[in-house]
């Protein structure tokens, strides 16, 4: 029997771990291979699978379309990116509203309610229709029939309704100990919120707020129901120009090429908040 | 001289009364310490003192002035009276530095640089001249409490309570912070401290109270209360913890 020998600088433990380690990397990697090798084997034993290559997976209309489709998903980021920091204001404006206690401005808080509600219980894609096509319909002068403007500020008021919610719960995790030792320094009200809550709150929801924005940035297709030529609708319109589904996968590459990153990054960002906290 | 006065207090969370009537001076200059079981209401007090918790009924006067009256605004009460944390509750996004400006800046609309020099003399005065620019998670506890003294009294307050300050601390932390209050006592502040610390209360304070059921059953100079305590229940406690 070999007895397990420290090596220098490594304890028991470390050398266990090491190894314990190293088997689970063993073992993961060969089951994955297994899996993976067993669908490739398998699929293409299909009735229909040639078919199926041939319109989803044509290698040919992937290397065409892709130049394109990329362009025009460039439109779906710079509509994100004038979205978004619209959302992460207008939110924090309800937010903020919500939680007033004046009886003054008793409307205020109302309205909040009542926005949240209702912008949270209808489906995104609907309130881009209604706006999309409704505002345009009273005939205003260009620039502001704009599917662009309209269809971004559906998304904007849709998005604005969550990301309130996820500041309040923010704001509602801040200890009460943090507001009474704010207030009994004698800062008023809305300067301990400024200075006190607000900013750890907001620091707090940072991960939160990454998946409603990557949510959003897959949201933004939708604009392609109202006019704008996206990557959505530029893969529809070589769909028909080329008889062939390729480039909806194309596009979905595209989608995820963004999405994965952001999603583990705020996976990672939740991780080390958690472990911060505990 | 009298400063601050509590005439029959009374404030209770639902129908649970914790402070009953309660009467209390506190002269200028002077350390009062509040002892007594824990759920007896020395926090709540300390917390209607500073109107932080709206007192149900009775009188707070603070130089003669009647400051409870519920009409009124509480914030520029709260600026002439201090109050520190069991838990510290330093804003942990903000450095020591930060801590302490934020009420001066924001309340008397000084700005930083003119802050800096008295700032730096109470840090300096508190042996954290080189912790200014740390964050509170940066410290020990006992750092952390003195910031928390440090950022009260960055106010000027008239007064400063104290909500057992030293509970959370390690033991061989807490010295430093009674250090902090000695010094205080020995400027002529006026104070008024919930403590467990028996053995400071005897040395420092100038009149040591008993709190029982939301009441002060019993007070006096230190010698008295704890050389000679007159009620029942104030034995119990007093052979119970010393
Ligand atoms: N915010 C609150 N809501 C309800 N009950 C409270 C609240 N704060 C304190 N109490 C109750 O008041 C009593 C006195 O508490 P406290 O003032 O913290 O006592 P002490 O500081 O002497 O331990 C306790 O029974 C406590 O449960
Ligand atoms: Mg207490």
């Amino acid at each position: 029997m070999t007895v397990a020998r420290a090596a220098p600088g490594r304890t028991r433990r470390e050398i266990h771990e090491a190894r314990a380690r190293k088997r689970g990397i063993v073992i993961a990697s060969l089951s994955t291979l297994l899996v993976v090798g067993a669908i490739m084997l398998l699929v293409p034993l299909a009735p229909g699978w040639e078919a199926v290559q041939k319109s989803f997976f044509n290698g040919e209309v992937f290397l065409k379309t892709f130049p394109k489709l990329l362009q025009a998903f460039l439109l779906d980021v710079a509509i994100f990116a004038w979205c978004a920091p619209l959302i992460a204001v207008w939110a924090l404006v309800i937010a903020l509203c919500r939680d007033v206690r004046n009886p003054a401005l008793y409307p205020l808080r109302l309205f909040a309610i009542l926005y949240t509600d209702i912008f949270r219980g209808v489906p995104v894609v609907l309130v881009v229709y209604l706006i999309g096509f409704g505002v345009p319909g009273l005939g205003l002068p260009r620039p502001w029939n704009s599917p662009y403007i309209w269809g971004s500020l559906a998304l904007i008021l849709t998005y604005s309704a969550y990301v309130a919610e996820i500041y309040r719960s923010g704001i509602e995790s801040i200890h009460a100990s943090q507001r009474a030792a704010a207030l009994s320094l004698g800062l008023s009200k809305s300067d301990t919120m400024r200075f006190v809550v607000l900013p750890q709150a907001l620091r707090r929801v940072v991960p939160a707020n990454m998946n409603m924005f990557i949510a959003l940035q897959k949201d933004v297709a939708l604009l392609s129901f109202i006019g704008p030529v996206e990557v959505l609708r530029q893969a529809g319109v070589f769909k028909s120009l080329l008889a062939n589904f390729t480039p909806y996968v194309v596009a979905a590459i595209i989608f995820l090429c963004v999405t994965i990153p952001a999603t583990r990054y705020a996976d990672y960002l939740i991780t080390k908040q958690n472990r911060a906290r505990s | 001289m009298t400063h601050l006065v509590l005439r029959s207090l009374k404030k209770s969370f639902g129908n649970k009364s914790v402070i009953d009537g309660l009467d209390l001076q506190v002269n200028e200059g002077d350390m009062v310490c509040l002892i007594g079981a824990s759920g007896s209401g020395k926090s709540t007090l300390l917390r209607c003192i500073n109107l932080l918790e709206p007192i149900d009924d009775g009188f707070i006067e603070l130089d003669g002035q009647d400051i409870s009256d519920p009409e009124r605004d509480p914030q520029p009460v709260r600026q002439r009276i201090g109050l520190v944390f069991q838990s510290f509750n330093l804003f942990p996004h903000m450095t020591a530095e930060e801590n302490v400006m934020l009420a001066p800046r924001r309340i008397k609309r000084l700005s930083r640089d003119q802050l800096r020099p008295a700032i730096t003399a109470l840090f300096n005065r508190f042996g954290l001249s080189e912790h200014m620019q740390h964050y509170p998670d940066q410290l020990s506890g006992g750092q952390q409490q003195r910031v928390a003294i440090i950022r009260a009294l960055a106010m000027q307050p008239e007064i400063m309570l104290f909500d057992e300050i030293t509970s959370a601390l390690d033991p061989e932390l807490v010295g430093e912070v009674l250090d902090v209050l000695r010094q205080l006592k020995s400027q002529g502040m006026t104070m008024v401290m919930a403590t467990h610390e028996m053995g400071f209360a005897r040395e420092v304070a100038d009149k040591v109270c008993f709190l029982c059921e939301g009441r002060i059953l019993e007070q006096g100079p230190p010698e008295a209360l704890f050389g000679n305590p007159q009620q029942p229940r104030t034995k119990a406690f007093l052979s119970a913890v010393l």
